[in-house]
């Protein structure tokens, strides 16, 4: 919501008198950045750069790294499926019941990664009620595999996508599509021509949001997937690891997905904020 | 404005006053840090050590020995650090924190964790490498992890895990909810799960004994006390306590 107002307000500088911030709001803005930059800063400076090179291209960090980009980009794909259809009927639907939903929705920004990962493995484990279900019917378990850093990667990442999108959508309103409805648009061309272009911006930032998530997912992981070089060590996994016997080989990775991160959320997240123009 | 600002500042001093120190004054503080491996026995000794010494106010911060070592050489103030192998003890003793000379106080071997009542039948450690066991162990970047490479070498038996936990806890929870059928634990983790596990031995545990140094830092605030913790530790009602939960003597 408020990527689309950032993008309205963009188009209006451009007529309308350009009205100046209030000074002393960068003193705490300052606060908030450095509290987040100084960190970062902090990691840089430690950071052995001449061994740096050495760390990142181990056998480890890149299998660890394909696995991070493979996994975060298929939990965005159904965070997108899924989150997505999720935030149409949280915004759109009249159904009764929906007020209750939305917390629900949102519990795993509140719950810690790790008790998410619990949770996961108490359902979908080889002793959960779903998990046992599945072996016994088809055969399948789920801890230990690829498939479960995903399910824990959209279990932590899909709050970030549905609240970005919904928010966007009560933004944006009904009245564009009742126009459109009323000049003889299909369903699916409103949704098409009128409600998407609308929302992009607003999905566009979910998307990044629900992918940055998913890359530096540790906890629902560690907890649900374990950790095996290939199939279930992401990045996250690895760092933590490293740290155990070479803190500055930790280091290293960990300025590796910062890099990443920094590179996916600079490059995509201003587009898809503004939208396609 | 200025008004807000005031009332930010003021919930800030409330909030961070919540976390400043409890308990009576003047009473006499020994902060531990201790491997996360020792927290049923050290807690056991920590009320011991208070009811003989009153008004003294024992601390102990549990965690991975590697994390614990890492705090202190980053000046955390710690009195005693009790580490569950000597690796991370050298590094402290390197930086030139540790009063004296480490002391080793207790061993501690691994053990097989399997679901209770032994369904996959897992008699030694050879059985550890059958195709139908989902085995859990620890990276060899921790105690646990390294110990197990030793005996695999040992025993000559090459194992095919599902996942290399980054704890010991780690690997024994993946068993307690059934998810594993098998993990590679030390004796005290099976002895400290109340039956959720049950533990079998293998003679070639005995080439992996890991041992556990504790030693007075030179930054205690108390360095009598520390002393006189580290000696309940060794002394012989210490033992006891230790032995009970399974750990080995030196």
């Amino acid at each position: 919501m408020t990527a689309v107002s950032t993008a309205k307000r963009r188009s209006a500088d451009r007529h309308a008198v350009a009205v100046g911030l209030p000074r002393w709001l960068w003193i705490p803005a300052g606060v908030g950045f450095g509290l987040i930059a100084l960190p970062v800063l902090g990691l840089v400076v430690r950071a052995d750069l001449a061994g740096l090179p050495e760390v990142v291209t181990s056998e480890a960090a890149l299998a660890a790294l394909e696995l991070s980009l493979r996994t975060a980009a298929i939990s965005t794909l159904l965070c997108l499926l899924f989150g997505g259809s999720l935030a149409v009927v949280l915004a759109r639907s009249t159904a009764r019941g929906l007020r209750l939903v939305r917390p629900v929705v949102l519990l795993p920004l509140v719950l810690p990664p790790v008790v998410g990962g619990l949770a996961l493995l108490y359902t979908l484990g080889r002793t959960g009620f779903a998990g046992r279900q599945l072996e016994l019917w088809f055969g399948i378990t789920i801890p230990f595999t690829t498939a479960a850093v995903v399910l824990a990667q959209t279990f932590v990442s899909m709050p970030f996508l549905v609240v970005s999108l919904e928010g966007a959508l009560r933004t944006a309103g009904e009245r564009y599509e009742s126009v459109a409805a009323t000049l003889g648009a299909s369903p699916g061309t409103v949704a098409r021509r009128v409600t998407l272009p609308l929302v992009l911006p607003g999905l566009g930032s979910g998307l990044v949001l629900a992918f940055a998530r998913s890359l530096g997912e540790f906890g629902a992981t560690i907890a649900f997937a374990g950790s095996l070089q290939g199939t279930t060590r992401t990045l996250p996994l690895l760092v933590y690891q490293e740290r155990e016997v070479d803190v500055d080989g930790a280091i290293a990775l960990s300025l590796m997905l910062v890099v990443v991160a920094v590179v996916v959320i600079a490059v995509a997240r201003p587009r898809a904020a503004e939208g396609l123009r | 404005m200025t008004k807000l600002a005031a009332v930010l500042a003021a919930a800030v001093l409330v909030l961070a006053g919540c976390g400043g120190a409890s308990g009576s004054p003047g009473a006499r503080t020994l902060t531990v840090s201790a491997a996360a491996s020792l927290t049923n026995v050290f807690g056991e000794l920590k009320q011991r050590f208070e009811t003989d010494n009153p008004g003294v106010d024992v601390r102990i911060n549990f965690a991975g020995s590697s994390d614990l070592a890492s705090q202190i050489l980053a000046g955390a103030p710690s009195g005693v650090f009790a580490s569950a192998n000597t690796a991370q003890m050298d590094k402290v003793v390197a930086a030139g924190l540790v009063a004296g000379v480490p002391q080793i106080f207790v061993t501690n071997r691994l053990q097989i964790a399997v679901v209770p009542g032994n369904p996959t039948n897992i008699q030694g450690f050879a059985d550890l490498a059958r195709p139908d066991v989902t085995l859990v162990v620890c990276a060899p970047q921790v105690p646990c992890g390294a110990a197990t490479e030793k005996v695999e070498q040992a025993a000559g038996v090459r194992l095919d895990p599902v996942s290399e936990e980054p704890n010991v806890r780690a690997v024994l929870s993946k068993v307690t909810s059934g998810n594993a059928d098998a993990g590679l634990v030390y004796v005290t983790d099976v002895a400290s799960a109340d039956g959720r596990v049950d533990g079998v031995g293998f003679p070639e545990s005995e080439n992996a004994l890991n041992s556990y140094p504790i030693a007075v830092l030179t930054t205690a605030a108390e360095p009598e006390l520390a002393r006189m913790f580290v000696e309940l530790v060794r002394s012989e009602d210490g033992q006891r306590v230790l032995k009970a939960a399974g750990f080995g003597t030196p």
